[in-house]
């Protein structure tokens, strides 16, 4: 068979993508060279979605932030992820940062963001009272927020399957030729036949674009370092706060994450291997020192965790988005970095109608369902919606995760959803399994077992994140 | 809602004690709620010997000790819910719980005992740096694979930590084939029973590195090989002597936590040191009726010792809910003078007519020093002792006669003299 | 000669000093109990070790049952033994306290069920 759209990388922008081109009567492959969703770029990010005054007026990535930023409430709602329109900082320490404020206000002004606020120092500790006292003023923006970049995903790609689309893991791209008007993408699962080409391989997507003899993509990757704190620091910030940009990137910030943990991070390194995910000592100790800055009761003592993400810079400081010089079939989207995740929902719906209108005869999909079926939350709801689910299902009664408070039922339903959960960390993405303050200490055995059952597999088949992470060797007997 | 005059929250070696103290000393109705498939909580995976010297005299596995409570349980009319968990428990003690048959159960009890345990110290706490590769794991969670699953978490293996649950791994995962290549403590001495240094890593010719951590892991799918180094007296790693050590698996046995979620969230006033609650000698905590034993309260050496401040907190629930409890109560505090890192209890009921034991640990290890019980500033009693070590827990005996005396503003000291 | 030991007999782990020659043990020292003198003897002439690990269940709750040596095995037998001890398997359901393989390798020591299963 031939598809129509063959969307090579399942992060944020595939999945969306994939979902948006869902509404349409087309064959969609979503391809994933890893086990799961959300391995890329996006498993490991801020989680921010950005106002839009920090880009360059004139760039794509003012152009798109702005308007992604707007999109994403509602898309938040109609696939049942948290959105919190929680507002951001950027804090200024000194004299000169505080004229730096004024400036990203104007460059605001120009990108169209609106509801931005210049405040003095008694207004902005009005708002955050445990800022370090050498905080001298700030630039509020409203509309930003915050969302979970992986859970995001996770709910896009479910719901694009949903819609007809079909998600391919394990499948990773490695030659395209072209046989007349159909390109024949090489994977590790066979050939795959397809009109177009969605390039959303992230910190790959240069190589993927050289499949074609399109140089144009430069990317470099870069690693950032976060930890994330415990519960019990509590709502030491309710703002995404931030402090002056710098070269490198929007620096390091103190936020709230959805979940209601505090995230602080990122570092900004240029690393070699495109892959790479490695925490090092010297750049988790970065994070410690730069965020202290913002906020001085932050204790790294509390962190429950350590994680480093990757992000695809491209070389021309841009997001690289549209058709492909090489061939106008393949469509590129490629240099998602910040605002990457703000973006992500423009993008998507760009890249859709750059195919659909190129496309003759493209037909509404009269079955699309745009809101993507409810999920139980133990954890969030009330006794009687408890009370009820463990009727339907008893499987909602049986705790496995008892910091997150997460169910077998709830675990059993991530690996059943359409591009559902096959390894530990895809249910820990999915449900918080593991997640907590034990860190899998005592579910992780649980999640192993309830994984070898729900897939027929031996417990020993069973990896943390796909392909040679096996938890297991053999029996002992 | 169901009506118990006693809710236990756990069904391990504490939970099982309290209930039958509890029920020996004539409460009516009593509830285990325990959130495993069955009885006897962490001591079902640990089958090494060495339980049960002090308590029943015979040196018994894990499950086998635990057996003797369970049988002991089933010859009463004491309730148990397995596979069921606790979620909350109110302000006038109603026990929210849940599982797959009774879906939400609310429980009206007189008493409750809190006794769920601890859990491990993840590798989140800890400042290592590094991949995400699989084959890192808490000891506990390996001890499980090993004994209960019947699977090999490893073949390498590196441990960090020398807690028993480490030591304890080292000889299992040796004597299942593996390679256990180092031990590394970050602390000038190691957390664990000396006699399983020497049986566990001794025995089988395991490197012991005292100030030596691990500061980096490698390997993107399956760990391929850990970095430790040697750290200073601020725990600080000393540039320079870095060491690639290639390993499979690396094991965390990094501490204990007390599992106090539940207990926080009713508001009880906990101690900063122990993790857990603050508690009388009958180990009620501040909230009237409820108590706490065992591992919830501080982390044990020796189950043994669970078992008797277990049963403690059966009576004291007892006497509670039958309103036996001494008709005054005038608190005292324990406080920890040199070298004693807590104390457990942290008050006293002067009142109480009984001999007082205190639990302690101290801070570091001490050689030929001596144990001093101080009440209202005299020295009450004074124990040689050869060797004082953190991984030990120690005790000091207030006679009865002495706390009677007691000022009711006065003050219990223990202090270690060298 | 003179050799310090920790006893193992017992959680309280004193530090035994044993002084013997090639034919006798001469005297035992720093031992808190009789136990701590029956160990630092054997430990001299024949250190010996309990045994714990598992068995093989076939048609039980769980893959394995705990298992252990009813008394302590001679150590430099330990792996021999965990070799024996991984030769057989156990049908369910299993006692606790069953005997699983009787004086295993001639030590005297019966390798006896620790759980139910």
């Amino acid at each position: 068979m031939v598809y129509d759209v063959a969307i090579i990388g399942a992060g944020v922008i595939g999945a969306l993508t994939a979902r948006e081109l869902s509404r349409f009567q087309l064959h969609i492959a979503l391809l994933e060279a890893e086990n799961d969703v959300a391995m890329g770029a996006t498993k490991a990010n801020s989680g921010i979605v950005h106002a839009g005054f920090d880009a360059l007026p004139g760039t794509l990535k003012a152009k798109f932030n702005v308007k992604g930023t707007a999109m994403m409430p509602e898309y938040c709602k109609e696939l049942n992820v948290p959105y919190k329109n929680n507002g951001s900082l950027v804090v200024a320490f000194s004299e000169e940062e505080i004229e730096e404020l004024k400036s990203l206000y104007e460059r605001g002004l120009q990108n169209n963001v609106a509801g931005m606020e210049l405040l003095s120092r008694d207004e902005l500790f009005a708002l955050e009272p445990n800022l370090a006292p050498e905080a001298c003023g700030a630039l509020l923006a409203k509309t930003a927020g915050i969302v979970c970049p992986y859970e995001l995903t996770i709910a896009a790609a479910e719901n694009a399957v949903t819609n007809g689309a079909e998600f391919k893991r394990n499948c990773r791209v490695e030659g395209i030729e072209k046989e007349e008007e159909v390109f024949v993408l090489h994977t590790t699962q066979g050939d795959i036949r397809t009109r177009y080409v969605v390039n959303a391989a992230g910190t790959h997507s240069d190589q993927i674009a050289a499949m074609i003899g399109d140089d144009s993509v430069k990317i470099k990757a870069r690693s950032g370092e976060y930890f994330i704190l415990d519960k019990s620091v509590g709502d030491v910030v309710t703002h995404t706060i931030f402090q002056c940009p710098t070269e490198l990137g929007k620096g390091v910030l103190v936020s709230p994450t959805v979940d209601g943990n505090i995230l602080i991070g990122p570092t900004a390194t240029e690393t070699e291997d495109r892959d790479n995910t490695a925490t090092t000592l010297a750049g988790l100790n970065n994070v410690k020192v730069l965020a202290a800055k913002s906020c001085k009761v932050v204790s790294t003592r509390s962190a429950i965790t350590s994680f480093a993400g990757l992000r695809a810079h491209a070389e021309s400081n841009d997001f690289v988005i549209g058709p492909s010089k090489a061939d106008s079939k393949f469509i590129n989207a490629a240099g998602i970095e910040s605002p990457g995740l703000s973006s992500a929902p423009a993008i998507a719906k760009y890249i859709a109608y750059i195919i659909t209108n190129d496309y003759t005869d493209v037909a509404p999909n009269e079955n699309f369902v745009a809101e993507r079926k409810d999920v139980f939350r133990f954890r969030n709801a009330s006794d009687e919606e408890r009370q009820e689910a463990i009727d339907r299902n008893p499987a909602y009664g049986r705790i496995i995760c008892r910091c997150e408070s997460v169910t077998e039922g709830e675990i059993i339903d991530a690996i059943r959803a359409p591009a559902g959960a096959r390894d530990v960390d895809g249910v820990k993405r999915r449900t918080r399994a593991g997640m907590g303050r034990c860190q899998g200490g005592f579910c992780g055995s649980k999640v192993v077992e309830i994984l070898a059952r729900e897939l027929g597999k031996e417990i020993n088949e069973i990896t943390k994140f796909g392909n040679g992470s096996n938890i297991l060797f053999e029996k002992t007997k | 809602m169901i009506n118990y005059d006693l809710v236990v929250i756990g069904g391990g070696p504490a939970g099982m004690a309290a209930a039958l103290k509890a029920k020996e000393c004539g409460v009516g109705s009593i509830l285990i709620l325990e959130r495993a498939e069955t009885l006897g909580g962490i001591l079902e995976q640990c089958i090494h010997t060495g339980f049960g010297l002090h308590y029943f005299g015979e040196e018994l596995s894990g499950p086998e000790y635990a057996e003797r409570f369970i049988k002991e349980l089933k010859t009463t009319d004491i309730q148990v819910k397995c596979d069921t968990m606790a979620l909350d428990i109110s302000e006038n003690n109603v026990v929210t719980a849940v599982n797959k048959t009774d879906g939400l159960l609310k429980i009206q009890a007189k008493a409750v005992i809190l006794a769920m345990g601890c859990r491990e110290r993840p590798r989140g706490a800890l400042e290592m740096a590094g991949t995400r590769a699989s084959g890192i794991m808490t000891a506990g969670t390996a001890q499980k694979y090993v004994n209960i699953d019947g699977y090999m978490p490893g073949k390498e293996v590196v441990i960090l930590g020398s807690g028993d649950i480490g030591l304890i791994m080292a000889r299992r995962m040796t004597l299942e084939g593996a390679k256990v290549k180092v031990v590394c403590e970050i602390m000038p001495y190691s957390g664990g029973l000396t006699r399983n240094i020497v049986q566990c890593l001794d025995d089988f010719d395991i490197p012991l590195r005292l100030s030596t951590t691990v500061i980096e892991t490698h390997g993107k799918d399956r760990l391929e090989g850990v970095t430790i180094a040697k750290v200073d007296e601020k725990l600080q790693p000393i540039k320079g002597t870095e060491e690639y050590i290639p390993c499979d698996t690396l094991m965390l046995s990094v501490g204990l936590i007390p599992e106090n979620e539940l207990t926080k969230n009713v508001g009880i006033e906990m101690d900063r040191v122990t993790n857990g609650a603050v508690v009388d000698e009958m180990r009620q905590t501040d909230h009237k009726g409820i108590f706490a034993c065992g591992n919830v309260l501080h982390v044990h050496d020796l189950v043994d010792y669970v078992t008797l401040e277990s049963q403690l907190a059966g009576q004291g629930a007892a006497e509670y809910i039958l309103n036996k409890q001494p008709k005054e109560t005038v608190y005292v505090s324990t406080t920890t003078g040199t070298g004693v890192r807590y104390l457990v209890p942290q008050r006293v009921n002067i009142k109480n007519p009984n001999d007082v034991k205190l639990y302690f640990r101290v801070g570091r290890i001490f050689k030929n020093a001596k144990v001093v019980l101080e009440c209202d500033g005299k020295v009450i009693s004074s124990k040689k002792k050869v060797k004082l070590a953190p991984g030990e827990m120690e005790n000091v005996i207030i006679p009865a006669d002495v706390l009677a005396s007691m000022n009711e503003s006065g003050v219990i000291c223990v202090r270690v003299e060298e | 000669m003179i050799r310090e030991l920790t006893c193992v007999a017992c959680p309280l782990g004193c530090a035994i000093t044993v002084d013997y020659n090639d034919t006798e043990v001469l005297s035992v020292t720093g031992n808190t109990c009789k136990r701590g003198d029956a160990y630092a003897r054997t430990e001299i002439v024949n250190p010996t070790r309990s045994l714990a690990t598992t068995v093989k269940v076939n048609g039980g709750v769980h893959p394995v049952v705990p298992v252990r040596s009813n008394k302590p095995i001679p150590k430099k037998m330990m792996f021999e033994c965990m070799k024996t001890i991984n030769s057989v398997s156990v049908d369910a359901p299993v006692e606790i306290g069953q005997v699983i393989i009787q004086d295993i390798l001639g030590t005297g020591a019966d390798i006896i069920a620790a759980n139910y299963d």
